[in-house]
């Protein structure tokens, strides 16, 4: 029985892990999207340039390089080592997040009608106006679900971050297959199971909000 | 003084020339319809004037003060560009109502972000706020949708977005009021009901540049028509002399087109 509460409190604890970064990730990762956005639709062309490099390099390698490339880059190339592993970990999923979101939030921006736009300009309204009063709502309710799924993918992604030892949920219960014990680590699957559950259903929620026009 | 002066617009797009020197004049409460096959530059020509195009050459005056001149070189502010933006309304083919927005919403968006901009609105905002409202239904009363305030686009009949979008139009108070091609994505039987709208406009003494396919509209509801082809007008006058007694061939052939149909 002791064995058992142990388990629980392991695999909760690391659970606890990967829900951190996986908010922390969001909560940054979804306004730095938008700022590469408008880097990767700039009318500046180096901007551009230099935005689409960047989103090519990180969407071009796996995340799990990246995770090292943070870790270990600041250290060897500037002398300032990083000091706590999980934030080279969040680092990367935000970098590598907002990369993603970016490319998202363009399509969606991208699909807007040129009509609206102009609509909104023939009213004298600012392009802020425009951007905030007519188009983003739009773009909002198209990339839902695109969002969604990118949503759930990084949420299993968090356990990448036992590569460089932080103690996430399926680290926590590789330590007791050491012992003999096979199951807690299958029983992570369900700590996933669950919350992409939940998730899912969110998105739903959202969806269903957002349905009362139709484009 | 006309209130409207187009002098001698040119436009290209690359190296195809879109307007090739169109210039009109139009008084208060004139009525004017364009008419002209695809591709003559009419849409080009409201978009030139609507400020969504620049034009590569010619002068547009309001009221006789330059609103746009090619030929100057300075950067116009933003602030600028919307201030003579507001001198004219333009009511687009495609409706392009705002989709998450009621029939009223629409119509009251762009006056309600203008009156952020007035010294008193913080002061006033309850009433400012009301009485955009008020005029806002008093103009979907006007077009016939008292009855669909709330309901959103998606809920309305082409026709109906039609109206509420010649409403939002009119909420700004445009001095003249643009129609690009109004009835052309609607079906046959919505189309009266449009020009029924325009009609009582033309009643009220609203100037309105028209560009329209419905020649017998044309000829009932406008004082002045203007003929376009090949980005330039080849022909213009009152609808008797243009659509009864056509003296350029083109007209001619375009008008016994649609004789026949």
């Amino acid at each position: 029985m002791s064995q058992f509460t142990e388990i629980c409190q392991s695999l909760f604890s690391g659970f606890g892990l990967n829900l951190a970064l996986f908010a922390g990730t969001l909560i940054a990762a979804i306004p730095l999207g938008l700022i590469v956005t408008l880097g990767s639709m700039s009318g500046f062309k180096p901007l551009r340039w230099v935005t689409k490099t960047f989103v090519w390099i990180i969407r071009g390698t796996p995340l799990m390089l990246q995770i090292f490339v943070v870790l270990y880059a600041p250290g060897l190339l500037f002398g300032m080592p990083m000091r706590s592993r999980m934030t080279a970990v969040l680092a990367a999923f935000i970098i590598n997040y907002a990369a993603y979101f970016s490319e998202i939030y363009r399509g969606g921006i991208e699909s807007i009608p040129k009509g609206q736009y102009e609509a909104g300009q023939v009213l004298s309204m600012t392009k802020v106006q425009v951007f905030f009063k007519v188009i983003l709502f739009q773009v909002i309710k198209r990339i839902v679900p695109p969002m969604g799924n990118e949503i759930l993918t990084l949420i299993k992604d968090t356990s990448l971050a036992r590569i460089v030892g932080v103690a996430e949920v399926i680290m926590c219960a590789e330590r007791f297959t050491k012992e003999g014990l096979i199951g807690p680590l299958f029983s992570t699957g369900l700590f996933f199971l669950i919350f992409c559950g939940a998730l899912t259903l969110l998105f739903n929620y959202i969806e269903r909000k957002l349905d009362y026009y139709k484009n | 003084m006309p209130i409207l002066e187009i002098k001698d617009i040119y436009k290209n797009f690359g190296k195809t020339e879109v307007l090739k020197g169109v210039s009109f004049s139009m008084e208060k409460g004139d009525i004017l319809a364009v008419l002209g096959s695809s591709g003559s530059g009419k849409t080009t020509l409201l978009r030139c004037i609507n400020f969504l195009e620049t034009a590569s050459k010619g002068q547009i005056l309001v009221d006789g003060k330059s609103v746009f001149d090619a030929n100057e070189n300075r950067k116009i502010s933003s602030k600028e560009l919307r201030r003579k933006q507001l001198n004219f309304g333009l009511v687009f083919q495609s409706f392009n109502l705002f989709p998450q927005y009621t029939a009223l919403q629409n119509v009251m968006l762009a006056p309600t972000l203008l009156a952020k901009e007035r010294d008193d609105y913080k002061e006033n905002k309850t009433q400012i706020i009301k009485e955009i409202e008020t005029d806002a239904i008093e103009l979907l009363s006007r077009v016939g949708l008292s009855e669909k305030l709330s309901n959103y686009p998606c809920e309305l009949s082409g026709g109906q977005q039609q109206r509420v979008s010649i409403a939002r139009a009119l909420a700004l108070n445009p001095k003249v009021l643009f129609f690009d091609e109004p009835t052309s994505a609607l079906d046959p039987e919505l189309t009266g009901e449009i020009l029924k709208v325009i009609k009582d406009l033309a009643k009220k003494h609203i100037t309105m540049v028209i560009v329209t396919h419905e020649i017998d509209f044309a000829r009932n509801v406008a004082d002045k028509i203007v003929f376009m082809a090949d980005g330039k007008i080849i022909e213009s006058g009152s609808p008797e002399e243009v659509i009864d007694n056509p003296k350029n061939e083109r007209t001619q052939l375009f008008l016994n087109k649609f004789n026949k149909e």
